[in-house]
């Protein structure tokens, strides 16, 4: 009994000095850690939809400790990129995940491997929930032939089983996204497709191409991620129903995904998220991301909002993990990404003999033509 | 009797009704298969091409719309109702289609067909007039494909729905209402022809056209006029235009010394331009005596008014006076 009222006064005292969302205990202590609490959550705005996702929901220990390494392994895995592409070992276009953790996290967690996901190119995040490894991921930055795509594709190409890239062109994936659903309504495996898009596709005629599409023949999921909007976007499809959410707040992400996919599997046609989160890098790594909001902005968001923080003091204040725990699991995170990037940095680079291989897929070893007449160099699929 | 009835076998079919078998066949061997494009299910296609498959496939398989991308496993069959629309779709026909393969390594593969008419008409004006051979083909990881007869069509476009790859099948609308003959073989299911596969229409010696689409019937009634002069055209049928079959291109110049290339589309850097740069690269070069000459629609936007139009694209006449100055007689 002392211990329990300690754990509730540690639990108020906490909730006094810290931002967080009010708490219920609700299940017993004992041995060491709470195995589950249940949390209150803010209200999604909701936009043509008689029910909104539940306010208060369960987060059990074991799933609080793997989303808490997830996000910590994405944060991580993007502030390293970062420092390799400062040191000039990345090149190209590299457009960084760091502060947006929520929402693949909190997505994937209410969905299955066997669904669908694609999404433009800020992708490294979601390459990494839909089952690739920060290994291959880095590498494919360092463009190496240890890289998921064999160093082809870099930081905006890179796919693995249902997960569709990384796509570079603006817009360009929610038309192929409404395509996957479709294939999965023809192929009748109640799977679904989750299509993410910033405010930049937003206003461009394709978006609303694939609104009308979705919407007139095949019942499917589509779903919006945002950096910090401040128009409501999430009217936008005028006939499609729409949710706002806390993108910051795993939670809000997991239980506002869980509502859209029994939504789209229902039959009910398509839904709109439109996920407020914000990202701390600017568009990419030529982006400083400070000519249009301050520093004093991100700081008080990363202070205030950090979904990783905000999941730690959740499961610290109800005790469902110990500090140790999650510092150890920061160790752990913190070695397989410098692991990784040891590897990133020190696998050779692809074969020439390999340039011109994957033109065509399952065909036949074809000659292609090199920079003069004389290079005659070879393609198989 | 027997012989009556063997006689009906060998048939006249028009270029559109083998388009339209060649797709049952495939939307019935294989249930990934599926057609979709503007007017394709209610309507029978703009150009009847897709008629009848609807009332047989149904909503599933047949499916009213603009263009959708499909990358989970099934096979679509894309029509444009012109490749002169496909402009509002070519960023994914490039950057989704063509590209994929490549960028992710062997790993996402994108077995679609865009098909449609391509190229000129008759009086429909300068945006439904132009012919996508050259930007298309100019892309790796495309197959482009350029049929003629109501064989190739048939048969290069079971091709092009088997194939793993994106596929451009350019067809040409004023061939749709044109029959050919079809052999036993042609009207077969498994009739297949290979893309990358030159077919030569027409022996000769003196010199060698090479054309796709409607100007090979051209290269052929031009041929047919310069055999009364003694002179023999070599008449090839790219079939595709990438990839090409240079060695085709290649073994006839040896044989004829002299080379002619007939388009519709428009000369800078075009198939002919194309084809220029192969043989100069290649064996047959030496082989030339005269150089290649390209005959190609003229270098403007296509004209409304007929007799503008009728002169803005190689006529029999342009190809044989193209013929006779280059053997130089």
């Amino acid at each position: 009994k002392l211990k329990m009222l300690t754990n509730i006064s540690n639990v108020l005292r906490a909730c006094a000095q810290r931002n967080v969302a009010a708490v219920v205990m609700s299940a017993r202590t004992y041995a060491d850690f709470t195995p589950e609490a249940t949390f209150e959550i803010k209200k999604c705005d909701t936009f043509k939809l008689d029910e909104a996702p539940a306010t208060q929901v369960v987060l059990t220990r074991d799933e609080g400790l793997e989303y808490y390494r997830i996000m910590q392994t994405i944060r991580r895995m993007e502030l390293k990129a970062d420092q390799l592409y400062k040191q000039k070992i990345i090149r190209g276009f590299c457009h960084l995940y760091d502060g947006q953790e929520a929402c693949a996290v909190g997505i994937e967690a209410s969905i299955n491997l066997s669904d669908h996901l694609i999404t433009a190119y800020r992708a490294h995040g979601y390459t990494l929930t839909r089952g690739g490894t920060v290994k291959e991921i880095m590498a494919e930055l360092t463009g190496r032939r240890g890289g998921i795509a064999k160093g082809k594709g870099g930081s905006m190409h890179m796919y693995t089983k249902h997960f569709y890239g990384g796509n570079g062109i603006v817009g360009a994936q929610v038309p192929l996204g409404a395509g996957v659903a479709l294939a999965c309504k023809y192929q009748g495996n109640n799977q679904l497709c989750v299509c993410l898009y910033g405010d930049g596709a937003a206003n461009q005629g394709q978006i609303f191409e694939t609104y009308n599409m979705a919407n007139n023949r095949y019942g499917m999921g589509t779903s919006v991620e945002r950096a910090a909007a401040s128009t409501d976007y999430f009217r936008r499809g005028e006939f499609i129903p729409g949710l706002r959410v806390d993108g910051m707040d795993l939670l809000c992400v997991r239980e506002a995904t869980r509502f859209a996919a029994d939504h789209c599997r229902s039959g009910k046609g398509p839904i709109l998220m439109e996920l407020q989160t914000y990202r701390y890098h600017g568009h990419s790594m030529s982006d400083p991301g400070v000519s249009y909001r301050t520093r004093e902005e991100i700081q008080e968001v990363r202070s205030k909002s950090d979904p990783i923080s905000m999941l730690k003091d959740r499961m610290l204040s109800n005790n469902m993990a110990s500090i140790e725990e999650l510092k150890e699991i920061d160790v752990e995170v913190r070695k397989e990404i410098e692991d990784a990037a040891l590897f990133a940095t020190t696998d050779p680079e692809p074969p020439l003999e390999e340039l011109c291989n994957h033109i065509y897929y399952n065909d036949a070893a074809v000659e292609v033509r090199g920079t003069n007449p004389w290079a005659k160099l070879k393609s198989v699929s | 009797q027997g012989s009556f009835i063997d006689a009906l076998v060998v048939l006249q079919m028009m270029v559109r009704d083998a388009l339209n078998q060649a797709m049952d066949e495939e939307l019935e061997r294989d249930e990934r298969v599926f057609l979709l494009g503007e007017e394709v299910a209610q309507y029978d296609g703009a150009y009847k091409v897709s008629r009848g498959l609807w009332k047989k496939y149904g909503d599933q398989r047949i499916i009213d719309t603009p263009i959708s991308e499909v990358r989970a496993g099934l096979r679509p069959i894309c029509e444009f109702m012109t490749f002169n629309f496909s402009m509002q779709a070519i960023d994914q026909v490039i950057n989704s289609a063509a590209k994929t393969c490549y960028m992710s390594a062997g790993f996402q593969a994108v077995p679609i067909v865009f098909r449609g008419p391509n190229g000129s008409s008759a009086g429909v004006a300068a945006q439904h007039s132009q012919c996508f051979a050259a930007w298309y083909a100019h892309c790796p990881g495309l197959k482009v494909v350029s049929p003629w007869n109501s064989e190739d069509a048939k048969g290069l476009l079971k091709a092009a729905i088997r194939d793993d790859n994106p596929v451009v099948f350019m067809e040409n609308e004023l061939m749709y209402g044109v029959p050919f003959e079809m052999s036993e073989e042609a009207l077969s299911k498994d009739f297949v022809l290979p893309i990358g596969k030159a077919k030569i229409e027409r022996p000769g010696n003196h010199v060698t056209l090479v054309s796709h689409s409607r100007c090979v019937g051209h290269c052929l009634d031009a041929a047919a006029v310069l055999a009364k002069e003694g002179i023999e055209c070599e008449v090839i049928n790219l079939r595709s235009i990438r990839p090409m079959d240079t060695d085709a291109i290649e073994a006839s110049v040896m044989k004829t010394n002299h080379l002619v290339t007939v388009e519709g589309g428009w000369p800078q850097f075009g198939v002919g331009a194309e084809i220029c740069a192969k043989i100069m690269e290649g064996p047959a070069f030496n082989y030339l005596d005269a150089p290649v000459t390209r005959v190609t629609g003229v270098d403007i936007p296509m004209p409304y008014a007929k007799i503008l139009e009728d002169n803005s694209v190689p006529q029999i006449k342009d190809i044989i006076f193209s013929i006779k100055k280059t053997l130089n007689v």
